[in-house]
C-alpha cells in the first residue's frame, strides 16, 4: 500500500507540487478563507439587539449602507486619502529610484538600505513620532513658533486628512521603492542610448521608453500602496480626530462599541470589492497606457 | 566621392587613468565599408561611440561630411547605430520599432509609410510588422535593428559586433548579406568587431587596433599580406615567428640571419634599418610546402611531424624542424597525417614569402 502511494508521488508532478503547496494552502484556508466566508455570512444577517442576531439571510445591510451617508462618504473619503497617499509615493519615490538605477554606480544596495533604514522601526511608533512633530506643541510647531514665523500653533496639521497623508506616505513610501528600483534596473541601458540614437530628447526617451519600460514597477507600488492604506484603521485613529476618520475606523466601530456585527461585515465586503475594482481598472489602464504611449 | 568624409583628428578618451582611445587620427572614405578591428579592450567600441554620441571625447574633434559633430548629443547626429544586443525595444511591435526613429524627421504618413515598407524589403522581413522582439530569432532581431537604424537614412550607419550573437552559418550568410546590402544602398558603414576573418572578408578597409591605437591601417589583402608589426601579423590569421637579425641593405632587399636557419636575402618593405637584432620574421602556414621529398625551394628543411589537425579543407601540420627546437605550423590542401612515413617530411619556404617585422 505504502509502495503503492511512493510510486504515484513520484510519478506525478502535481502531486509532489501541492505536497510542497500544503502547508501554505493549508494556512491560507485557515485565516483567508474561513474568515471570508465568515464575513460574507454575517453580512447577510441581522443585529436586533445587544445580544441578539437573526440569522435569516438577507441583503438589507448592503441596502442599508448605501443608505447611510455617511458610510458612503466615508468610503470615498478612504479611496481619495489612498488615492492621494499612492500620488504621493509615487512622485517622491520614482526620480529617487531612477537616480540609483540610472546615476549610482557604486554601493547601489547601500542606497536602498539607508532608504529604507526608517522602516526597520514597527509602524506603530513611526506613527506615533509623526504625532509627536505634527501635535499642537509638537517639533513643528515650536520651531515655527521659536523662530516668530507664526504667533499660534498651526492646528491643522494635527487630526486632519492632511496629518493621515502625511503619516501614511511616509509609512508606505519604502514598499514603493523596491518594486520601482527594480524595474527600473531591469531596463537595459541599451534601450536608452538607442532612442537616443534615433533622434529622440533626453526627455522624449523618458516617456517613450524608460517609463513604458517601468510600469510593472509603477503597477506594484501603486498596488502595494493602495491596498493597505485604504484599510488603515491605525493611523487615522491615532491622528486623524474626527477629520481624518476613514472607514475602516467605522467598520471596526460596528465590530466594537456600535455592535452591529452584520453592517460592519458589510461594509468591510463592499470596502474590499471597491479594492478588487480599482485594482482591476489601474491595471487594464496601464495596459492601456502602455500601448498608447509606444 | 569623398575621401574625408569621416574625419578623426587627434580624438582621445580617457576613463580615469585608462586610456581607452590614445590619440587617434584617420579620415573614412564617403560609401566606405570600414572596420575597425582588434582584441577586447582595444578601444574599438568606445571610438565607435565617440561617433554615435555616447561618449564625448577626452580631446580631439569628430568631422562627418565636412561639419564639427564633436559636441553634438546623439540625437543630433547624421549617424545611426546597430547595438551589439540589437535593442529592440521590448514594449512595441517590429514595425513600430522601425517607425520610432521616423517621427522626428516631420515625413508625411505616405513618406513614413513608403519607406518602412521599403526597409522592410530590404531586409526582407515583410510579414513581421506584427511581432514584438521576443517572438523573434537572433538572425530576424538583427535585421530588424539594421532596419530601424537605415530607415532614418544616416549619413553613416555604425555596427557594434551586430554578428557577434549569431551561430556560425548564419554569421557567414550575415556576412554576404550586409556587404551586399551596404553596396546597393552606398551608405558609409563603420563595423566593429573582433574577429579578424568578419573584418577582412566584409571590409574595404580595416583599422587593427591594440591600446587604444591605430597599429594599422589598409585593405584588407595588405593587412594579411603585408603587416606593419608584429601585432598585426600575429592577429590577422595565424603565422610562425621566427628570430632573425638584420645585416646589410642591399635595394629593396635586406640580408638577415634567420637564428638556426642561415642568412638569407629577403624583402624590405618596412625599411627596417641595418644590424638590427630586434627582427623577426613571419611566415604564413599556408605560404609553405610540405612534401615527402626534398624540394628546390630557396628554404628546405627536414622536419617530423608533432601534431596533426584535419580542418575539412586543409590539413594542419605542426612540425618540428630538425637540429631546432622549434614547432612551426604548415598547412597544406593535397596532404594529411597518412601521407607521410615514419612522420618525416621536408618544409619548403620561398623568400617572397617572408616578412621581416620590428619588434616593439
Amino acid at each position: 500500500m505504502f509502495q503503492a502511494w511512493r510510486n504515484l508521488y513520484s510519478k506525478s508532478d502535481n502531486a509532489k507540487a501541492y505536497s510542497l503547496l500544503s502547508p501554505a494552502l493549508f494556512l491560507i484556508i485557515l485565516v483567508m478563507l474561513i474568515p471570508m466566508a465568515l464575513m460574507l455570512s454575517f453580512s447577510s444577517f441581522t443585529q436586533v439587539s445587544m445580544m441578539e442576531i437573526d440569522f435569516t439571510p438577507t441583503f438589507q445591510r448592503y441596502i442599508d449602507f448605501f443608505e447611510k451617508s455617511l458610510l458612503v462618504s466615508l468610503l470615498i473619503k478612504s479611496v481619495k486619502i489612498s488615492f492621494i497617499v499612492t500620488l504621493i509615493t509615487l512622485l517622491t519615490a520614482y526620480p529617487v529610484c531612477y537616480y540609483i538605477a540610472f546615476y549610482v554606480k557604486k554601493n547601489k544596495m547601500l542606497w536602498l538600505v539607508l532608504l529604507t533604514l526608517p522602516f526597520w522601526t514597527s509602524y506603530l511608533l513611526r506613527v506615533f513620532s509623526w504625532k509627536i512633530i505634527l501635535g499642537t506643541k509638537g517639533v513643528f510647531n515650536s520651531t515655527l513658533l521659536g523662530a516668530g514665523i507664526i504667533s499660534e500653533p498651526l492646528t491643522f496639521l494635527m487630526y486632519s486628512e492632511e496629518a493621515v497623508i502625511i503619516t501614511l506616505t511616509h509609512a508606505w513610501a519604502a514598499f514603493a521603492l523596491l518594486p520601482l528600483y527594480v524595474s527600473l534596473e531591469k531596463i537595459d541601458f541599451s534601450y536608452i542610448e538607442a532612442a537616443r540614437d534615433l533622434g529622440l530628447s533626453k526627455f522624449e526617451v523618458f516617456w517613450k521608453v524608460t517609463f513604458p519600460l517601468s510600469l510593472p514597477g509603477v503597477i506594484g507600488a501603486i498596488l502595494i500602496i493602495f491596498i493597505p492604506t485604504v484599510g488603515d484603521y491605525v493611523t487615522p485613529a491615532l491622528i486623524g480626530g474626527t477629520e481624518g476618520r476613514m472607514l475602516s475606523n467605522m467598520i471596526q466601530a460596528y465590530f466594537g462599541k456600535i455592535n452591529n456585527i452584520p453592517l460592519g461585515a458589510a461594509s468591510a465586503t463592499i470596502m474590499l470589492t471597491t479594492v478588487i475594482l480599482i485594482t482591476a481598472i489601474v491595471s487594464y489602464t496601464t495596459k492601456r497606457l502602455t500601448q498608447r504611449l509606444s | 566621392m569623398n575621401e574625408n568624409f569621416i574625419q578623426i583628428n587627434g580624438i582621445s578618451k580617457h576613463f580615469g587613468n585608462v586610456k581607452a582611445v590614445d590619440d587617434v587620427s584617420f579620415s573614412i572614405k564617403e560609401g566606405e565599408f570600414f572596420s575597425l578591428l582588434g582584441p577586447s579592450g582595444c578601444g574599438k567600441t568606445t571610438l565607435l561611440r565617440l561617433l554615435a554620441g555616447f561618449e564625448y571625447p577626452t580631446n580631439g574633434n569628430l568631422l562627418i561630411d565636412g561639419s564639427d559633430i564633436t559636441a553634438l548629443p546623439p540625437d543630433k547626429r547624421p549617424t545611426n547605430m546597430v547595438f551589439q544586443n540589437y535593442a529592440i525595444f521590448p514594449h512595441i511591435n517590429v514595425e513600430q520599432n522601425i517607425k520610432f526613429g521616423l517621427r522626428k524627421l516631420g515625413l508625411t504618413d505616405d513618406e513614413i509609410k513608403k519607406r518602412v515598407d521599403d526597409v522592410l524589403a530590404l531586409v526582407k522581413l515583410e510579414g513581421y510588422e506584427e511581432r514584438f522582439s521576443g517572438q523573434l530569432s537572433g538572425g530576424q532581431r538583427q535585421r530588424v535593428a539594421l532596419a530601424r537604424a537605415l530607415v532614418r537614412q544616416p549619413k553613416v550607419l555604425l555596427l557594434d559586433e551586430p554578428l557577434g550573437a549569431l551561430d556560425k552559418k548564419l554569421r557567414d550568410e550575415m556576412q554576404l548579406e550586409l556587404r551586399t546590402l551596404q553596396k546597393e544602398i552606398g551608405i558609409t558603414f563603420v563595423f566593429v568587431t573582433h574577429d579578424q576573418q568578419e573584418a577582412i572578408s566584409m571590409s574595404d578597409r580595416v583599422a587593427v587596433m591594440s591600446e587604444g591605437k591605430i597599429q594599422q591601417l589598409s585593405a584588407p589583402n595588405e593587412l594579411y599580406k603585408n603587416p606593419e608589426n608584429i601585432f598585426v601579423s600575429d592577429f590577422i590569421g595565424e603565422t610562425n615567428f621566427l628570430k632573425a637579425s638584420t645585416k646589410s641593405k642591399d635595394g629593396d632587399q635586406i640580408n638577415v640571419a634567420i637564428e638556426d636557419l642561415g642568412d638569407f636575402k629577403v624583402k624590405n618593405n618596412l625599411n627596417i634599418p641595418e644590424n638590427s637584432s630586434d627582427v623577426v620574421c613571419s611566415v604564413r602556414p599556408e605560404s609553405m610546402m610540405i612534401s615527402r621529398d626534398k624540394s628546390d625551394w630557396d628554404i628546405c628543411l627536414e622536419a617530423k611531424i608533432n601534431q596533426t589537425s584535419y580542418l575539412g579543407e586543409m590539413t594542419r601540420f605542426y612540425v618540428e624542424v630538425s637540429g631546432i627546437n622549434k614547432v612551426i605550423t604548415v598547412s597544406s590542401q593535397h596532404f594529411d597525417n597518412q601521407s607521410f612515413e615514419n612522420n618525416t617530411c621536408f618544409i619548403s619556404i620561398s623568400l617572397e614569402d617572408i616578412s621581416l617585422l620590428q619588434k616593439k
